[in-house]
């Protein structure tokens, strides 16, 4: 058990990373910026209570991304994360099906 | 929506008919959004229960007093109502047939919904790939899919299922009584030798419980994906 059960995983930042980035970066790896450790940001320890969502690091805790939204507009923060990793998506070249 | 079905005396499905679903994997969830006449919105992920199915998907959603979006689509939403949603989202937790096995699937209470989408999907393809599922609920009566589950098991095809009732059993139960443990996990789990896949889903001190005891007998972390939920909601 834990001592703080508050916490959600990357899991639930999928939605709102995928208005962002073209790719899931559900499972792209991101290397943490203060551990250095390599997860996928399904692993990180997501916080939902704050205005925004705050993931951190579910190593060291230290905060990788912040996301806030308005209704116009989205804001993101990747302080933590030293690099992302994910598969290229297919070329763009079959035409889109009917 | 098109249609309901209540799984229990607080968890409800609900079939939605989205125009242009571009199809899903099982373990993938949907943003739903909700927006008052002041403008006010609140927004939640909710597991898809169901393999891809044209333009239907089914989430199945537990009605939690407090809760801000729950008790208006477990409770207010009537067919023929519209709700604003996007997806499918997610490509961490999911699996399907293709991905093999042996899988072990863990739930606690609601935490059932992404994993019955993996379990529907398999029978759906007539899978033979060994899967064993552990449900953790309060009661009985909270038991999701229960009648199905049996039915599946029943099979006898390599689908296995296991529950655990944390808050009293009926008469004559025979399945566990008490909360999911590393005594419980040994007992289900496959040998570590077998190298499965195992995914957890449930709330996070569930979750987190059933890690570190899966961990503590000698799964690698690497090959258990878990997923929380809360009454915080996702997103």
């Amino acid at each position: 058990m834990t001592s703080d059960p508050h916490y959600l995983d990357g899991n639930a930042l999928g939605g709102l990373l995928g208005e962002v980035f073209a790719a899931d970066l559900t499972t792209a790896t991101a290397t943490c910026a203060g551990c250095g450790s390599v997860a996928p940001v399904a692993v990180m320890h997501v916080y939902v209570d704050a205005p925004g969502a705050v993931g951190r690091c579910a190593t060291c805790g230290i905060v990788h991304v912040r996301v806030v939204q308005s209704a116009e507009r989205t804001w993101l923060d990747l302080r933590g994360i030293r690099a992302l990793e994910m598969p290229r998506l297919p070329p763009p070249t079959s035409p889109p099906r009917p | 929506m098109v249609a309901t079905l209540d799984e229990t005396p607080t968890v409800r499905t609900l079939s939605l008919r989205v125009p242009d679903w571009p199809g899903h994997l099982p373990g993938q969830h949907v943003d739903i959004r909700l927006t008052a006449p002041d403008g006010y919105t609140a927004q939640r992920g909710y597991s898809i229960a169901t393999p891809a199915n044209g333009e239907r998907i089914d989430v199945t959603v537990e009605r939690l007093e407090d809760g801000e979006v729950s008790p208006y689509l477990n409770g207010e939403l009537v067919v023929g109502d519209q709700i604003e949603l996007r997806g499918p989202i997610g490509g961490y937790f999911v699996w399907e047939p293709s991905r093999g096995g042996p899988v072990l699937l863990v739930a606690g209470g609601t935490g059932v919904v992404p994993l019955m989408a993996m379990v529907r999907e398999r029978a759906r393809r007539a899978s033979t790939v060994p899967v064993r599922l552990l449900l953790s609920a309060r009661t009985f009566a909270d038991l999701v899919y229960r009648d199905e589950l049996d039915r599946l098991a029943a099979a006898d095809d390599g689908f296995s299922v296991t529950y655990a009732l944390t808050r009293g059993a009926p008469a004559g139960w025979t399945g566990h009584r008490r909360r999911v443990d590393e005594a419980m996990l040994a007992e289900i789990a496959w040998p570590v030798e077998a190298g499965a896949q195992t995914f957890v889903c449930g709330s996070t001190p569930f979750v987190e419980a059933v890690t570190s005891g899966l961990v503590a007998l000698g799964h690698p972390a690497a090959s258990i994906r878990t997923e929380r939920y809360g009454a915080a909601g996702a997103s």
